[in-house]
């Protein structure tokens, strides 16, 4: 029988199929682990006298809670509280009790989890990956069940390397045609959402497909992926082909030489078959989709820039307009912007940084607008360093920081004032998401740049010299 | 108060609280900033923080500082509460503040999941029960999880689905993680033959 992508990489995780009163055992290959939400579970362990039944495949690095800010001379680290700094060093004292490898300060590979783990080769094509992180999806352009959990559930996998689940239904989303030149990985996930609506992919492993999916290098698959919760999807994936291959060749944690030709053999049949069967099935015209920001307090509620600020169609939308301080009818420019963010794990990586640097050569960021970036993985803040990068955001006026979350949930001591309105590359314009009253606007690193420099939300593709323009 | 049932303690009766937004996400639950947390005790007091507090903590005229806690354990709230990050802080903060059960008409998948695990009953109803909730926000129901009925004052009986297991945990005090561990041996097996083995 013909199966997708989905179920293949899920029959192969059954360690017990469901039944009417008890769902599937499903065996987890790699669990990543953060400060934020693993302490209980830890401490849940440790109450019953159990360790972590596989440190092998639990692998926990630092980023929620950290310091952006450089140590002082004496090594001290700005945490913004001692409750903070605490956390950090309860995940380094669980990590050393239960032989976890840490990836901590004094390790090259830190980072934001969802930037470390397909970096290093740990995520690979065809595994399940959990975090108690929802972004986990973001693994899913490899081709993995990826998901977020709770901490109940980190605790699951810390004993027993597995997790009582009932298989979600499939959705297929098949973005056709070409994408226009300036025109990113993120506007097609903005364009997404916007079409499922906030909880229409609730319920649904999805399967991103089509042309505009296929030529997405990985990078822009990653934040396709990682997108997916905010349509209420846990889990998002693409088939793995050659590029995946590519990509992944070579780095840390996958087989070398020739055993590893072997495996992408593997990876390369889990593409869905010719005739598999989804719950759901919907279409997108890639070739329409155009830069994209949202305008309200949810992520579905996103429009093309040159659209400009929609009129409220409903109740929740007019208090959403309200809370943002925008006004139906505007166009875009109209509102100031204050905050410009460009990180995270939805496009902290080196291909956003490189859009993102386009924009920013030569150029200042609009006077009284404070610009942050920061890199998503300590790889990618050296990379970066390497090519320069670091020199073009600060010489437009720009902050270059240690590689963290920071700004996106703004628990490290980075966030925005009340009242200020961001534009930010990362995943979450909630209410106070990014600080008190902050006002958030999602958008492309490419968008967020170019709205740094004219100082309101602008579309990116006025700076760039395309072929097309 | 909200009153257990002497001859059914899988029942409660209790008043409801009804927060009408919808899309009510985690951060609102508890915002991000009060997970530096190692415990989970003691989150009720940031329960919807930003919602409920002036940032010079002055309580902003919101109806969580106007109800007492022990006598409303049910919070009704608008279409897909729960949404966004996977935090377990969300249903620890609202058991700790006192609720037992949340009702909406959709609830989001990773909320629900960190609720069940920690008792707190999420309850998806359909359109019209919930219109019938916000028509009588001060109304008294109660909420039986042997029989997955939501009654309301006016009589109206909606029939809930819970996850099997789920139930099975909650009313025999099935432990998730105890139920994994038996299953151990077949683990190991999967792991031999599926090349996984440490």
């Amino acid at each position: 029988m013909a199966k997708s992508l989905f179920e293949k990489v899920w029959d192969a995780h059954v360690v017990e199929p469901e039944g009417a009163t008890s769902p599937a055992v499903l065996y987890i290959d790699l669990h990543l682990v953060h400060e934020v939400t693993s302490p209980q579970a830890f401490s849940e362990l440790e109450a019953r006298g159990l360790k972590v039944r596989r440190p092998d495949r639990t692998f926990a690095t630092l980023d929620h809670s950290i310091p952006t800010l450089r140590p002082d001379a004496d090594g001290n680290r700005p945490y913004i509280t001692a409750q903070a700094e605490i956390q950090v060093h309860t995940l380094e004292q669980n990590a050393a009790k239960n032989g976890v490898r840490l990836f901590g300060y004094d390790a090259e590979n830190r980072g934001v989890v969802h930037v470390i783990g397909p970096e290093m080769g740990l995520t690979q094509p065809g595994y399940t990956v959990v975090c108690g992180d929802s972004h986990t999806s973001t693994h899913g352009a490899f081709g993995c069940i990826a998901f977020g959990i709770g901490t109940s559930e980190v605790g699951h996998v810390l004993a027993t390397q597995c997790l009582a689940q009932r298989k979600p239904k499939t959705m297929r989303i098949t973005v056709d045609g070409k994408l226009q030149p300036g025109v990113t990985g993120k506007d097609v996930a903005l364009t997404v959402i916007a079409t499922l609506g906030f909880s229409g992919g609730t319920g649904y492993a999805l399967e991103y497909a089509g042309p505009v999916i296929e030529a997405l290098d990985m990078e822009g698959r990653m934040t396709v992926c990682n997108l997916s919760i905010e349509a209420g999807a846990r889990c998002g994936m693409i088939a793995p082909d050659a590029k995946t291959v590519e990509w992944l060749r070579g780095r840390q944690y996958v087989p070398q030489g020739a055993a590893y030709d072997a495996a992408a053999a593997e990876w390369l049949k889990l593409a869905s078959d010719e005739g598999a069967i989804f719950d759901k099935e919907i279409r997108i015209d890639g070739s329409a989709i155009e830069p994209m920001a949202t305008w309200g307090t949810s992520p579905d509620q996103g429009a093309p820039i040159v659209k400009g600020v929609p009129v409220a169609a409903n109740e929740d939308q007019a208090r959403a307009l309200k809370y943002m301080g925008l006004h139906g009818g505007d166009s875009r420019d109209v509102a100031k912007v204050d905050v410009v963010f460009i990180g995270s794990c939805t496009n902290g990586r080196m291909a956003d940084l490189r859009a993102a640097a386009e924009i920013f050569k030569g150029r200042k960021v609009a006077e009284g607008v404070r610009a942050l970036v920061v890199p998503g993985s300590e790889w990618v803040r050296l990379e970066a360093e390497k090519e320069g990068l670091d020199k073009i955001f600060t010489e437009a006026g720009a902050e270059w920081r240690l590689p963290g979350c920071s700004m996106c949930i703004a628990m490290n001591g980075d966030f925005v004032l009340p009242g200020q309105l961001a534009v930010s590359t990362s995943n979450r314009n909630f209410e106070g998401r990014q600080g008190p009253g902050s006002r958030t606007v999602l958008a492309s690193p490419a968008t967020a740049a170019a709205s740094a420099i004219a100082g309101h939300v602008a579309d990116p593709r006025q700076f760039m010299a395309l072929e097309n323009a | 108060m909200s009153v257990p049932n002497q001859e059914n303690p899988n029942s409660f009766s209790s008043r409801i609280v009804v927060l009408p937004e919808a899309n009510i996400d985690t951060d609102q639950i508890i915002p991000a900033r009060f997970l530096t947390t190692t415990t989970k005790a003691g989150l009720g007091k940031v329960a919807f923080n930003d919602w409920r507090y002036n940032a010079d903590g002055s309580n902003k005229d919101f109806i969580l500082n106007t109800i007492d806690a022990n006598e409303h354990r049910v919070l009704v709230a608008g279409n897909n509460l729960g949404c966004g990050s996977s935090r377990e802080h969300a249903p620890w903060a609202l058991m700790d503040y006192g609720f037992k059960a949340v009702i909406s008409t959709e609830i989001a998948d990773i909320f629900k999941s960190n609720s069940l695990k920690n008792g707190l009953l999420p309850v998806v109803v359909d359109q019209m029960t919930y219109d019938k909730l916000l028509a009588n926000p001060q109304q008294r129901v109660t909420i039986d999880l042997e029989t997955c009925a939501l009654t309301l004052e006016d009589g109206t009986v909606f029939t809930f689905q819970v996850e099997e297991f789920a139930r099975q945990c909650l009313l025999e005090g099935v432990d998730a993680m105890g139920w994994l561990q038996k299953r151990l041996p077949l683990i190991e097996a999967y792991e031999q033959s599926h090349g996984k083995a440490a």
